[in-house]
């Protein structure tokens, strides 16, 4: 075999090589996105496209600029924060064409009683109602003002706002007691539940009051003695609206 | 050993670039015995351009310095939520203004946030439920000693570490520049990988699309300085959506005022989505 001649082999085998290289490098510039790679592993492209898809809700600013009496009301109301298309459905189409596209405004019971109906697992001091009790069928606009919402009549009962406790104390041995018992209800506290907070007893004085041995309290009533209570709070162990006594 | 070398900016020429001088010489006049000795000449000057670490390329310390003087380009946004779990009621509006946003499929498997109820009884496991994603409202209690009971919603935790990005085999789920984890609709194969390992069980596959579908922070409103739609709807200002890297931003003081735990930190998925007063149970 002469030297210097390149073998037939070799040849064959480099032009393979140089046309299977061409071709991946071809195919690459054929198949793979020109933006792919221009920040990371991705398609830079379809982040703008992800950015200009369109929009459904148009935010409550918006809202305010034309409905600025009602933004107004609502600014000083329990729903402050709660924005227009909450209740009103999403409105970036009508901020678009006013005229003819008109958002849906609720007039029935449906909606309200998403947020209000009664949840133990609702925060506690959230106004809550048990929809089926409360003036059943009976629109809730027709007595709240829904962009200023307040009780039409302070209500009388502690359980129209507390229902959870009001439930729980009804089934326990302290039915009987008045919420007044242990609570001193300022006057304005209907009418303004945060402005006006009722008290909480501070010390065990205001169950030994009926169950301290030395108590002139019925024989019933479970009684204890200083030792029993010298170290901790009463409720500490016992939910004064559920006590479960001895268990 | 790399040559401590510098190809030039003509053809055939070598510049060695020292702190003292720059010799040039004709790479194509030059025999191997010259080529050697330019190397050692090179040599010390680019050992002492390394050891003082300075830029080798006169040019680029020459644009560094105008860098310097003109200003920092705007710090990139980092997005981030906080769910404040205390302050949520459950109303689901988040879910339902998420699907009409973002056209999510109506049928409740199809969600991309949802409301779950967690009710803790005395004894045993935690009952969770989500009845459509929470957005018609949810039943009765179930019949069991409740020791404490709450809502958390639940989204695509927009991981600075993503399990899905890191599986998707064609790179079609991402992280964007700003920290928002997305899916390129043209891109996806649907192959559903992300989904099996997102440890949240946030993404679905879209069954008109047959791509991966899932939160996306509504990109396409956050970039144009709105809310997402479930922070623009919560009554309850339970969600608070904003910047980490803006001292201004509203959910710093979420975050410095409130305990805050991530779901699933022992995955070292370093979620941006932060939850507030939340109990051990939200996982």
């Amino acid at each position: 075999m002469k030297t210097g001649r390149i073998p037939q082999q070799v040849v064959v085998l480099s032009v393979i090589a140089v046309v299977v290289v061409a071709g991946f490098f071809g195919m690459r510039a054929l198949f793979v996105p020109e933006s792919f790679g221009k920040y990371g592993h991705y398609r830079a492209d379809s982040v703008d496209a992800i950015r200009k898809l369109p929009i459904q809700y148009g935010g409550a600013k918006a809202c305010a600029e034309c409905h600025d009496e009602v933004a107004a009301t609502k600014s000083q109301g329990f729903h402050r924060g709660v924005s227009c298309e909450v209740c009103h459905g999403p409105a970036a189409a009508h901020i678009e064409d006013p005229g003819t596209i008109k958002p849906t405004a609720p007039r029935q019971r449906e909606l309200c009683p998403l947020c209000h109906n009664y949840s133990p697992s609702r925060p506690t001091g959230f106004p809550q109602i048990l929809t089926a009790q409360h003036n059943p069928g009976k629109p809730c606009m027709s007595c709240h003002k829904p962009h200023d919402p307040v009780p039409p009549n302070a209500p009388k009962e502690c359980s129209a706002c507390h229902r959870g406790i009001w439930s729980q104390k009804l089934v326990s041995p302290h039915a009987s007691l008045e919420c007044s018992t242990c609570h001193e209800v300022p006057k304005e506290h209907s009418v303004d539940p945060r402005g006006f907070v009722v008290s909480k007893p501070t010390g065990n004085q205001a169950c030994e009051r009926c169950h301290s041995n030395a108590a002139l309290a019925a024989s019933a009533i479970p009684q204890v003695t200083s030792e029993h209570t010298a170290r901790y709070l009463c409720w500490d162990c016992h939910y004064p609206h559920f006590p479960e006594g001895k268990k | 050993m790399s040559l401590d070398k510098e190809q030039g900016p003509g053809p055939g020429i070598v510049t060695t670039a020292g702190p003292a001088s720059t010799v040039e010489v004709d790479t194509a006049a030059m025999d191997r015995r010259q080529f050697f000795d330019l190397c050692k000449k090179a040599l010390p000057a680019g050992m002492a351009l390394l050891a003082a670490g300075t830029p080798i390329s006169g040019l680029a310390s020459a644009e560094t310095e105008a860098a310097a003087g003109a200003l920092p380009e705007p710090k990139m946004p980092s997005y981030a939520m906080a769910i404040d779990v205390e302050k949520c009621i459950g109303c689901g509006r988040c879910a339902a203004a998420c699907k009409a946003e973002n056209k999510v499929p109506p049928s409740p498997h199809y969600v991309r946030t949802w409301v779950e109820r967690y009710v803790v009884p005395r004894e045993g496991e935690a009952l969770v439920d989500s009845p459509n994603a929470g957005i018609d409202g949810f039943p009765d209690q179930p019949e069991v000693d409740i020791l404490k009971t709450f809502f958390a919603p639940k989204l695509c935790n927009q991981c600075a570490n993503p399990p899905c990005v890191q599986v998707c085999p064609v790179g079609a789920t991402f992280q964007t520049r700003d920290g928002v984890v997305l899916v390129d609709d043209d891109y996806c194969v649907g192959c559903r990988y992300c989904i099996q390992a997102c440890p949240y069980g946030a993404r679905y596959l879209h069954p008109e699309k047959l791509v991966a579908d899932k939160c996306t922070f509504c990109y396409h409103r956050i970039t144009q300085g709105l809310l997402p739609a479930c922070v623009e709807v919560c009554p309850t200002e339970a969600r608070v959506f904003g910047d980490l890297n803006s001292r201004s931003s509203p959910i710093q003081r979420v975050l410095r005022f409130n305990p805050i735990m991530s779901l699933k930190a022992e995955l070292n998925t370093r979620p941006k989505v932060f939850y507030a007063n939340a109990d051990q149970e939200i996982r």
